[in-house]
């Protein structure tokens, strides 16, 4: 494979194009309201009227807007239909050459899509997930080539540094600063993984990315490992994720065949070979150290660092850790320059973010907005505010390492210094909107019990903190508890979040603490004299 | 003793998957991924959650065969089994039905779904009917929040689930 062969599949590709094409949701959530049969529907209805010659349905990855799935939209007329039924995919092949059909529009003139700025999910339900040609054809692997032939190692890393892009999973570590740990250190083996155990309840941003656009990840691991020196990779992806999964051994093995990944890469001397690793189901493997253990088939336990992955992780050897969203950038990075990447977002924080904005909340979905974007235009403009007019009591951010932010604080621009002033992280940006009829000692009960079955029970702090932490919680939660707990509960979690060995149990007392200090009024109802407990179990506001 | 059996029978390095003495041909296909992985230790993980998909759940006598063809230790072997929740040391019921307990989906009322089929079915959330007809499971985060609360179904994953609709869909299981 040379840049010539890569250029003529680009423009088969393209020329092979249709002059209309519908455009269908085959992402788990579309999925999971009958994608499936809708696409099998389109593509009756299409043979049916013998328009095979002038129209194409494509299966496409997440369009975004989850909660209106399925998803179909039509090219090049842009128009978009939710919430399609497997009946109305007849009207709408009958409506292609003008006319209505019989299914939902959508507005896409909507803040929701018109707020946002796709870099990680540019090919984000534009291409075929399952096809590497649809994926060369939107410019895929052009960056590699670039890469391979005409940058030193040391210079693709200098462009990562100059872009300024930061890890998004979650700590917001300078990833050129990694890259360049990794690539000094000197060894015969090193390793880059991808962490795709996107465990926090809430989030599916990796998910979404990975089922929708496969070889951006494949085509940043294999830059970074140039970059450091490595010639394995590993994908550590949840065992919660089958299509995800499956999308991704498509993928690696239509790039294997095309030369684009094993011997030689596109005739260089880099060889690249990348293996899956399933996980399966321990929220703490998310936690670089203990991820690498569970690569190598053990418990998934962490480790105190230093020292660092950087300079000794997979057995033993210097390893590149990055999350999925992270290695999503890479290739525009390098396609489009250090200074393009730059000038989107923040002073400190560069790129875009992309969030999953869930809960209780009109558009749920996938965004992806410019750093710095205030969290008030996240939620009312793009997510349209709660639904039936009730008001946003708070917004959780980053999961169960993550905080509660109050809707006084709204105006809050999302980058990781601000969110991190608020009490909360930006985490891998899982964000969570709820409203008056949520009590907030529920919502810490909820996140701890997650944290206290999580822990993986190597250090006392995070094993025997959270059970505590919980156990007052619930006292407090049954109003059994007094002034006396609330403070022990406090100093319980400063000790936790202080002493524990990981980010785990590091950060598990994060919600407990953003809630008590935006929500007291939450925990002062349940504390003193019992009184009627409401009948949905949440706690009358007191005034 | 069966482990000694199969620890004598070590794996061969070519001819194909080896039979397993009880005859049962998931083992060849266990064999296969193990032989994959070249025996390694560090594919103990992969080979767990091909035997899982194979048998259903992973009983004693599997994971001390796993435990010799590794030659890893028995005790890392259950170690592991039982680290993580994607492991099952029980057998499943004829039906399976997990319930989201995302965030998300926590916040749009998850919680009153496990509790009405804890009701309607008698069992407990991570238990199996007594006539072993339905298992009742709750998982993590499907990453299926747009369509909150999700509830997997034998393997479906179904999006805006409510009490009602949910044990009505189970309900049909049981009789």
């Amino acid at each position: 494979m040379e840049l010539s062969d890569l250029q003529d599949i680009a423009r088969k590709e393209r020329e092979s194009q249709k002059p209309i094409r519908v455009r269908c949701c085959t992402a788990a959530g579309c999925l999971s309201s009958q994608g499936q049969a809708v696409k099998s529907a389109l593509d009756e209805a299409v043979a049916a009227n013998g328009l095979e010659d002038r129209v194409q349905v494509i299966g496409v990855g997440c369009m975004g807007l989850c909660s209106e799935g399925p998803l179909v939209q039509v090219d090049p007329a842009g128009t978009l239909y939710e919430r399609v039924e497997p009946r109305q995919c007849a009207s709408i092949v009958a409506a292609l050459d003008g006319g209505d059909a019989d299914a939902n529009v959508g507005d896409t003139t909507r803040p929701f899509f018109t707020r946002q700025v796709a870099v990680v999910l540019e090919n984000s339900g534009r291409i075929d997930p399952e096809r590497i040609e649809s994926y060369i054809a939107a410019d895929g692997y052009h960056a590699l080539h670039t890469v391979l032939h005409d940058m030193t190692p040391a210079q693709v890393v200098e462009t990562i540094i100059a872009a300024g892009l930061r890890g998004r999973g979650g700590a917001g570590y300078p990833t050129g600063l990694k890259w360049a740990t990794v690539a000094k250190t000197e060894a015969d083996r090193k390793f880059v993984v991808v962490n795709a155990d996107e465990g926090d309840p809430g989030a599916f941003m990796d998910r979404s990315v990975l089922e929708s656009d496969p070889h951006r990840i494949l085509e940043g691991m294999a830059i970074a490992a140039y970059a450091v020196g490595a010639s394995q990779g590993y994908v550590y992806v949840r065992g919660e994720y089958p299509l995800a999964i499956s999308r991704l051994q498509t993928a690696i093995r239509q790039a294997r065949r095309m030369g684009l990944l094993g011997t030689q890469v596109f005739e260089s001397p880099f060889n690249f070979r990348v293996d899956i690793r399933i996980g399966a189901g321990a929220f703490v493997c998310g936690e670089e150290t203990a991820l690498i253990r569970s690569i190598e088939g053990h418990r998934g336990v962490p480790r105190p660092r230093p020292p660092y992955p950087a300079a000794s992780g997979l057995f033993g050897c210097p390893t590149l850790i990055n999350n999925v969203e992270t290695y999503a950038n890479i290739a525009p990075i390098l396609r489009k320059g250090a200074e393009w990447f730059a000038s989107i977002g923040t002073e400190k924080s560069k790129g875009t973010k992309v969030f999953a904005l869930a809960g209780k909340i009109t558009n749920t979905g996938l965004i992806e907005v410019p750093m710095g974007t205030p969290l008030r235009t996240i939620v009312e403009e793009m997510g349209g505010g709660v639904p039936d007019g009730g008001t946003v009591k708070a917004v959780q951010t980053g999961g169960p390492s993550g905080g509660c932010i109050p809707q006084s604080a709204l105006d809050t621009p999302v980058d990781y210094e601000s969110l991190a002033q608020v009490g909360s992280i930006m985490g891998s940006g899982g964000m969570i909107v709820m409203d008056e009829q949520d009590n907030m000692v529920e919502v810490a009960r909820f996140f701890m019990e997650f944290c206290m079955d999580e822990s993986c029970g190597k250090c006392v702090p995070c094993r025997a903190g959270t059970v505590q932490i919980h156990r007052l919680l619930t006292k407090i939660r049954d109003r059994r508890a007094t002034d006396e707990d609330l403070a022990t509960l406090r100093t319980l979690c400063e000790m936790v979040k202080q002493t524990s060995l990981c980010g785990l149990g590091q950060s598990a007392p994060n919600p407990v603490l953003s809630t008590l200090r935006y929500f007291p009024e939450d925990y002062r109802a349940l504390i003193g004299a019992p009184s009627e407990p409401s009948a949905n179990g949440a706690a009358p506001r007191t005034a | 003793m069966e482990s000694t059996v199969v620890a004598r029978e070590k794996p061969r390095a070519a001819g194909g998957a080896k039979q397993h003495p009880s005859g049962d041909n998931r083992f060849k296909m266990l064999e296969a991924t193990m032989k994959r992985h070249q025996y390694q230790a560090d594919a103990l993980i992969e080979v767990l959650h091909t035997a899982q998909e194979l048998f259903g759940y992973l009983e004693e006598d599997l994971l001390i065969y796993v435990a010799h063809s590794l030659k890893v230790p028995p005790s890392r072997v259950f170690g592991v089994a039982t680290f993580y929740h994607f492991f099952s040391l029980k057998p499943k019921g004829l039906h399976t039905c997990v319930v989201c307990m995302g965030t998300a989906c926590y916040v749009k009322g998850a919680a009153n779904v496990v509790t009405a089929i804890e009701t309607m079915a008698g069992v407990r959330s991570g238990e199996t009917t007594g006539d072993g007809k339905l298992s009742l499971l709750t998982a993590r985060c499907l990453g299926a929040c747009g369509i909150a609360p999700a509830v997997v179904l034998d393997g479906a994953v179904t999006g805006r689930q409510t009490p009602d609709t949910v044990t009505q869909l189970v309900k049909g299981w049981l009789e």
